[in-house]
């Protein structure tokens, strides 16, 4: 029997997922959870089996083996009550290119079992939070790429959903347009939607989720805060460009005692992971200045995701993709 | 039940509202026809003998018949595209009954079908053509093409989403069919084809529906046509419409 979904403790939640297409295993054993009106990342490379973990949470895929719950109903058992629940917007904006942006709103609502006024009324309003009550009455294919993923992004909030599911919201958008998407995004979050979405992009999942799991190969690989994830790799590290890549070993010996780790040498650059951020950069300097050792530029750099994908995987996020595109 | 009914008719008036918004379709439906009808009547006509008939006598019913069983590839290029642009994953994902994407589309296929025909018939009736029978038959003899044509919207349903494109739904579609609405009585009399042809032209269904087409719109000798027309339309949808369904639940549960 379907639980209210005011008795989950968690919006979303997932044990032991597993799917298989033939002999891929596109997840093996995947657990989840999102509380309620926070934002989960999915982070990992394509072909990680975030897609995959998305169309078992919308009912679009059947699982081999596990459970998942999404607002409080289980997305087998309780599939077609839950599609009443869930906004979905795709990788690819699926609106119909031929209907105009105010036809398209106006289908979805009469799909969700609205009367055709209603439908249009909803569409209108949303059409309105959107900014594209001007193009309203203009066919989809005229749009460009950031109105298209608009609509999309409205369409998947025609039932007011408590729980939206973003599959790669923002790939292929041009910066200005991501930029707007986020906000977006992160005004439906403050008014209580809890969010799950997809992303390659670190700074995506960085600016947006208040929780990440790492996908790489069909689990889980690690999850935490982006800030937990950061510390995971280390603390700060300061980046000195030296004046002459000859000198690079001797501005190690010089900077050794500042840090638990040997600092690492790349040519001109030395990188020290340091203890306390506080005095770093002067004590640094003086320990170079008394070594005389000449410096062209020194920097004090928090990890990035990109760090915390590559030292968790073994390999960047973007190498990653091409080797799955070309597969 | 009702879910069915009322989703089915807001897929196919999605279908049918973007049609004039795409001229290239447009064309399809009703440019092209009326070209095949004027070629075929004024450059083969002359040359084909059709005893008992005039040729825009004989050749209105069959050209419509043709032309009603490529109405169903719109469905195919549409079910293609809303495969592959992810409009099938928003429809999965809403509350609304599954059936009625496919069930939506070939209706929309219906509309612009008897649209098509409607144009035929008024071309066929300037170029000499004319009802030898009454109002009740010629009107059963509609009914009768749009039957027909559904049962090929749901073949073109089928096809549309066992292939990888679009360009591919068009060339199969094409190479499957066309070559025997050409082996059938629809363009010159079965008789005149050599033997092996022949047999093959005379149980072929687009002979079958064409003759019945004949007997109700002119007064041929029907024989068990009209019958058997209804029938082949009937066991094709039996086998066809399962076959699309099954196709499109593994399509779209990828």
């Amino acid at each position: 029997m379907p639980r209210a979904s005011g008795d989950d403790a968690a919006a979303v939640s997932v044990r032991g997922l597993v799917k298989s297409y033939g002999d891929v295993k596109a997840l093996v054993g995947v657990d989840l959870d999102v509380s309620h009106g926070t934002v989960l990342g999915l982070l990992g490379p394509n072909g990680a089996g975030k897609t995959t973990i998305i169309r078992i949470l919308t009912t679009l895929l059947r699982p081999d083996a596990g459970s998942a719950r999404v607002a409080g109903l289980d997305v087998v058992a309780d599939a077609a009550k839950l599609r009443e629940r869930i906004g979905l917007a795709g990788q690819y904006a699926a609106v119909d290119e031929n209907l105009t942006g105010l036809e398209n709103l106006t289908m979805v609502g009469r799909l969700y079992g609205e009367s055709r006024a209603r439908a249009k009324r909803r569409g209108h309003e949303l059409l309105e939070r959107f900014e594209l009550l001007d193009a309203a009455k203009r066919p989809t294919k005229t749009y460009s790429g950031g109105m298209r993923r608009r609509l999309d992004l409205a369409a998947a909030l025609v039932a007011k959903p408590p729980v939206l599911f973003l599959d790669e919201p923002t790939t292929g958008l041009d910066p200005r347009s991501r930029l707007q998407l986020w906000e977006t995004i992160e005004g439906l979050v403050a008014d209580g939607t809890t969010v799950l979405l997809t992303t390659q992009y670190l700074d995506e999942a960085d600016r947006l989720a208040s929780e990440i799991a790492v996908i790489d190969h069909g689990r889980v690989i690690a999850g935490g805060t982006p800030d937990e994830l950061k510390d995971r790799v280390g603390g700060e590290r300061l980046e000195i460009r030296l004046d002459e890549a000859a000198r690079a070993q001797a501005a190690a010996d010089a900077l050794a005692s500042m840090s638990d780790e040997p600092p690492g040498v790349d040519g001109d650059l030395v990188t020290v992971g340091v203890r306390r951020r506080g005095g770093a950069i002067v004590e640094a300097v003086r320990l170079l200045d008394d070594a005389g050792v000449g410096v062209e530029d020194i920097a004090l750099r928090r990890p990035t995701l990109d760090d915390v994908f590559l030292s968790l995987t073994g390999h960047a996020a973007e190498a990653a993709e091409d080797e799955q595109a070309a597969a | 039940m009702r879910r069915l009914f009322t989703d089915t008719l807001v897929i196919a008036e999605r279908n049918l509202v973007r049609l004039p918004r795409a001229p290239e379709l447009l064309v399809a439906f009703t440019v092209q026809p009326i070209m095949f009808v004027l070629l075929f009547r004024y450059v083969f006509g002359g040359a084909i003998k059709t005893p008992g008939f005039s040729y825009a006598d004989f050749l209105i019913p069959g050209i419509i018949v043709q032309n009603i069983a490529f109405g169903g590839f719109v469905t195919a290029l549409g079910l293609n595209e809303d495969l592959h642009k992810g409009l099938i994953d928003r429809f999965r994902s809403l509350p609304m009954a599954r059936a009625a994407v496919l069930a939506g589309r070939t209706l929309a296929d219906v509309v612009t079908n008897g649209l098509s025909a409607s144009i035929l018939v008024i071309t066929g009736l300037i170029i000499g053509f004319s009802f030898h029978t009454s109002v009740l038959e010629a009107l059963a003899g509609g009914g009768l093409l749009l039957l027909f044509g559904y049962a090929f919207s749901w073949v073109f349903a089928f096809l549309g989403m066992l292939v990888s494109s679009a360009e591919a739904a068009n060339s199969v579609g094409f190479i499957a069919v066309f070559p025997l609405t050409f082996i059938s009585s629809a363009f010159v009399p079965v008789k005149s084809m050599p033997s092996v042809l022949r047999a093959f032209a005379e149980v072929n269904p687009f002979t079958i529906t064409v003759d019945a087409m004949r007997s109700l719109w002119l007064g041929a000798p029907a024989g068990n046509d009209v019958w058997g027309a209804a029938v082949w339309a009937l066991a094709i949808i039996v086998v066809f419409a399962p076959l699309a369904v099954a196709r499109y639940r593994r399509a779209a549960g990828q």
